[in-house]
């Protein structure tokens, strides 16, 4: 048999979800953003809110995510989705908001917001993308950098004395009684991928549900501002990221 | 027995050869295209031994790309 013979309609078992347009996204080849936002549009067509979703994009990779998911979305100044998101959930509880914001966004400018967000327990979903570098500016130290770690600001790598620790936010936001719902996950294997899509499934259900802030943290690649092929970005995120930023289920305080 | 048989769709011209999809593959179906070069100038991926596809999808869920459609059919 041919794939021609295989290649018919009713043998679908995969579709690119239509939430996504036609739009080639601007990402660098093997970028962890293509990932997350695919599993953002299948959710939300899945669930049906397409039409309720506003999508809070501020300053990172990711401000250009209204060109791809075929959403609502506002962009926000540096660091301030969960303000805006604040504002849009409370003016019209009715909607699905969720913020996607970046290390340098949520952990560096934008951590008193997304912290006293979270503590006022807004129903907001916060999507984290976590790749340990400032990606968009051309790879300088973020806060969420590892110890020993190169970027263009640190060219010898990040010096503890000089530094500071890696900051672990998901983790400080684990301690606040808002959050109902705080995971971290990734995308560089088909298993991981399946995962963080239930994570976000049921962070924008909480979202609905009005049961208080859900973060997602997934733990990305930066191919280009680590200097790596995607391959290599991904094996350097298990070896390296995952000591620092396990995954897995931080809190849950619904009920399944 | 019944056999599982697959087939991947690939939008060659989105494609931006990451390889990412090359290395999630079980069945190790998908190559990048050694000379061949897109629109865009990328080594985009294909199907090197489409007889092997068991239509798994792992490649299609690692796209960042969203570039992959995937196929299956159950052969009794």
């Amino acid at each position: 048999m041919t794939p021609q013979d295989i290649i018919r309609p009713e043998n679908k078992v995969y579709a690119r979800p239509a939430l996504l347009n036609e739009n080639n996204m601007h990402y660098c080849p093997g970028c962890s953003h293509g990932v997350v936002h695919k599993l953002i549009a299948e959710v939300l067509e899945e669930m049906g809110l397409a039409d309720k979703a506003i999508g809070i994009a501020p300053v990172g990779c990711a401000v250009f995510a209204y060109n791809y998911v075929d959403i609502d979305w506002i962009e926000a100044a540096h660091g301030r989705a969960p303000a805006v998101a604040t504002a849009v959930k409370r003016l019209d509880p009715t909607r699905m908001v969720f913020t996607y914001q970046g290390d340098g966004d949520l952990a560096a400018i934008g951590t008193c917001e997304a912290i006293h967000a979270a503590n006022r327990a807004e129903n907001i979903a916060i999507i984290f993308i976590n790749n340990g570098i400032y990606g968009m500016t051309g790879g300088q130290m973020a806060p969420t950098t590892l110890e020993g770690m190169k970027t263009s600001t640190t060219p010898y790598g990040r010096r503890v004395e000089l530094n500071g620790y890696p900051l672990a936010i998901t983790n400080l936001m684990t301690q606040l009684d808002g959050t109902c719902y705080v995971t971290r996950q990734a995308v560089h294997t088909p298993a991981a991928v399946r995962k963080t899509k239930a994570a976000i499934r049921q962070a924008f259900s909480n979202s609905m549900d009005g049961s208080g802030t859900s973060v997602v943290e997934v733990v990305s690649t930066c191919a280009s501002g680590w200097k790596m092929t995607p391959v290599q970005a991904n094996k350097w995120m298990e070896e390296n990221m995952f000591a620092k930023y396990p995954l897995g289920d931080l809190k849950n305080t619904v009920q399944q | 027995m019944s056999k599982v048989l697959g087939a991947v769709e690939i939008n060659r011209e989105r494609c931006k050869g990451c390889d990412l999809c090359v290395v999630a593959c079980p069945t190790d179906v998908l190559l990048l295209q050694p000379k061949e070069v897109n629109n865009r100038g990328y080594h985009f991926a294909f199907a090197a031994d489409p007889d092997k596809c068991i239509g798994c999808a792992s490649c299609a869920a690692v796209c960042p790309d969203a570039c992959i459609e995937v196929y299956r059919m159950v052969v009794k």
